[in-house]
């Protein structure tokens, strides 16, 4: 019968976008994607990621928040988008997600591997935990393979890898309410990797806490990236944090978004504490707040 | 658990209504005020024992309607919520006849719901009236308070419409519903005994607002009393038992059902 069908989502970016009537009214899960975005089957093993094209975003109160932006993730890569507030990084974090809809250019996300159900491509996490309150941990993180109706056998393994790669195993039972910041954050994360995706799209994670806990975090989440061979995009307004993370860190100017420069961290892996305290640390930061620095230009108080 | 404050808390207001039971009861005595003016507490409870077969079919018949009209209004509340949710035009046409039916005093229009319905029909129907406006707007409110981001989350993973209902909608809701329906049912009993007074009717199926509205004409005044208490008994319960349904339903996760300890 032919190629697997598409993905349930990009299936659903094939339907006609008739809805502009109630455009400004209507509810977030309303949005639809506009039919730009492409499924590209993994023919090219080295072919990008996320490969984005003239991608920008303008609102209609006429305000371009984003772009054009040209970006090509590589496969298994790291990358930070670094930027001052309202530089639209996070716009392009959920128009590659496919939450927000560019308003030129095409956005192309690869995957790999059979289509399977209660796998899905991209995973998202967002600034806050954004959990279900009303369900324990475990129904947080069994919920994308509950709508993608995947058969329950199997899907409680899957949980419970996902828990216990974020070190969260004896919290299956936990009301999110019951949790200290960083632990949600860490469902948050169970909950993206549980479809086993292929990118993992994170919109300031970690920006809400407290340091300690952030560092814990930023090491837990290398060694999975490590581990798991994912392809990050990593939005942050924190110097120190893009440089620790990434590969790559590419500097956005202020609104309109665009890239203003681009930075290989080039360092020894794996990471640890040593390198945040080593002098090649400091000097990536150095030059990646120089280059930050004319972003934040004619910004009062800056 | 029982903190000396908590005690003090429960025993003021009981000790503030036995001193005004005490002293009402002194001042039918000390006066010699005649029943059919001011009966006694006693004589108020001794009628309560005395008529019990009467009051209690009547509280039975006031109960059953109350609870007609608020399953009714809560049913109608929550349904079209769901409508209005599902249709902006929905909504657009029918929330000002909600606003409508709400802002009319009922006690207005029990009269003419009186000549087009049965008694029994519109009793039920005023009931409803009065009730269903708080569930329907709590309820629209809860449903667009649902997370932004969650909402995102929902839609990445291709969620269907009743999915995006069933399993996000609704729960984030519950806690606003769950509100809406604790006014419902006091406001029921109010729509209840309101259309009660306004259709007079005698015989079996008379409920207490009737006996209270009977015992007036007769100057029956204790019984007037005793009605009235069993009433506002029964508003208390009722606010009683949807609070605990309430608790029970959100303790594990909502704010409003937590202890202050955590």
């Amino acid at each position: 019968m032919g190629p697997a069908p598409p993905h349930p989502r990009f299936q659903r970016d094939l339907s006609p976008v008739g809805r502009g009537v109630l455009r400004g009214t209507i509810a977030p899960t309303d949005i639809q994607p506009q039919m730009v975005e492409s499924i590209v089957p993994e023919t090219a093993a080295s072919g990008p990621a996320v490969r984005l094209r003239g991608v920008s975003k303008t609102y209609d109160s006429g305000v371009t928040a984003l772009g054009p932006l040209d970006l090509d993730v590589r496969r298994g890569e790291f990358v930070s988008l670094l930027g001052p507030s309202g530089c639209g990084k996070s716009t392009a974090l959920r128009i590659i997600a496919g939450l927000a809809s560019p308003s030129a250019g095409t956005v192309e996300v690869s995957h790999h591997g059979a289509e399977q159900r209660g796998r899905h491509p991209i995973g998202f996490v967002f600034q806050e935990p954004t959990l279900m309150p009303w369900a324990t941990v475990r129904d947080n993180v069994r919920l994308p393979l509950k709508l993608a109706r995947a058969p329950a056998t199997g899907a409680d393994t899957r949980i419970d890898a996902a828990l216990d790669q974020v070190g969260l195993a004896e919290f299956a039972g936990a009301y999110p309410r019951e949790l200290s910041g960083g632990m949600k954050m860490r469902v948050s994360l169970a909950r993206a990797l549980v479809t086993d995706p292929d990118i993992l799209l994170m919109d300031e994670p970690f920006a809400a806490l407290d340091e300690i806990t952030r560092f814990r975090l930023n090491n837990d989440l290398l060694a999975l990236w490590r581990s798991l061979h994912k392809t990050v995009i990593f939005v942050t307004h924190s110097v120190f944090e893009s440089v620790y993370l990434s590969e790559r860190v590419i500097v956005m100017t202020a609104r309109p978004g665009r890239i203003g420069a681009e930075f290989r961290i080039t360092s020894p892996e794996p990471r640890g504490e040593e390198f945040r305290t080593s002098a090649e640390y400091a000097a990536f930061c150095r030059e990646v707040s120089n280059a930050l620095a004319p972003s934040y230009a004619g910004q009062a108080g800056a | 658990m029982k903190s000396p404050q908590d005690l003090v808390r429960f025993l003021l207001p009981v000790a503030v209504f036995a001193a005004g039971l005490v002293l009402w009861e002194a001042i039918v005595r000390a006066y010699g005020i005649q029943p059919y003016v001011l009966p006694s507490p006693l004589l108020v409870l001794k009628t309560l024992v005395a008529d019990w077969p009467v009051l209690s079919q009547s509280l039975g018949v006031t109960l059953l309607t109350t609870l007609e009209g608020f399953v009714a209004a809560a049913i109608g509340g929550v349904v079209l919520a769901l409508l209005f949710n599902q249709s902006k035009w929905l909504e657009y046409s029918l929330f000002p006849y909600a606003v409508v039916l709400q802002v009319t005093p009922v006690i207005a229009i029990a009269p003419l719901l009186l000549i087009y319905l049965q008694q029994q029909t519109a009793v039920i129907v005023c009931a409803w009236i009065v009730a269903f406006f708080p569930v329907l707007s709590n309820t629209t409110l809860g449903l667009n308070s649902v997370d932004r981001n969650l909402a995102g989350l929902f839609q990445l993973y291709g969620a269907s419409k009743l999915q995006t209902l069933l399993f996000l909608k609704l729960p984030a809701a519950l806690p606003y519903i769950l509100g809406g329906l604790r006014i419902a049912g006091g406001l029921s009993l109010i729509g209840a005994v309101v259309a009660e007074i306004a259709a007079g009717s005698a015989g079996a199926g008379s409920g207490l607002a009737f006996r209270i509205a009977e015992s007036g004409y007769r100057l029956n005044i204790p019984r007037m009393f005793a009605a009235l208490l069993l009433l506002s008994l029964a508003g208390i319960v009722i606010y009683g038992v949807l609070a605990l349904v309430s608790h029970l339903l959100l303790r594990r996760w909502h704010e409003s059902a937590l202890g202050k300890e955590s």
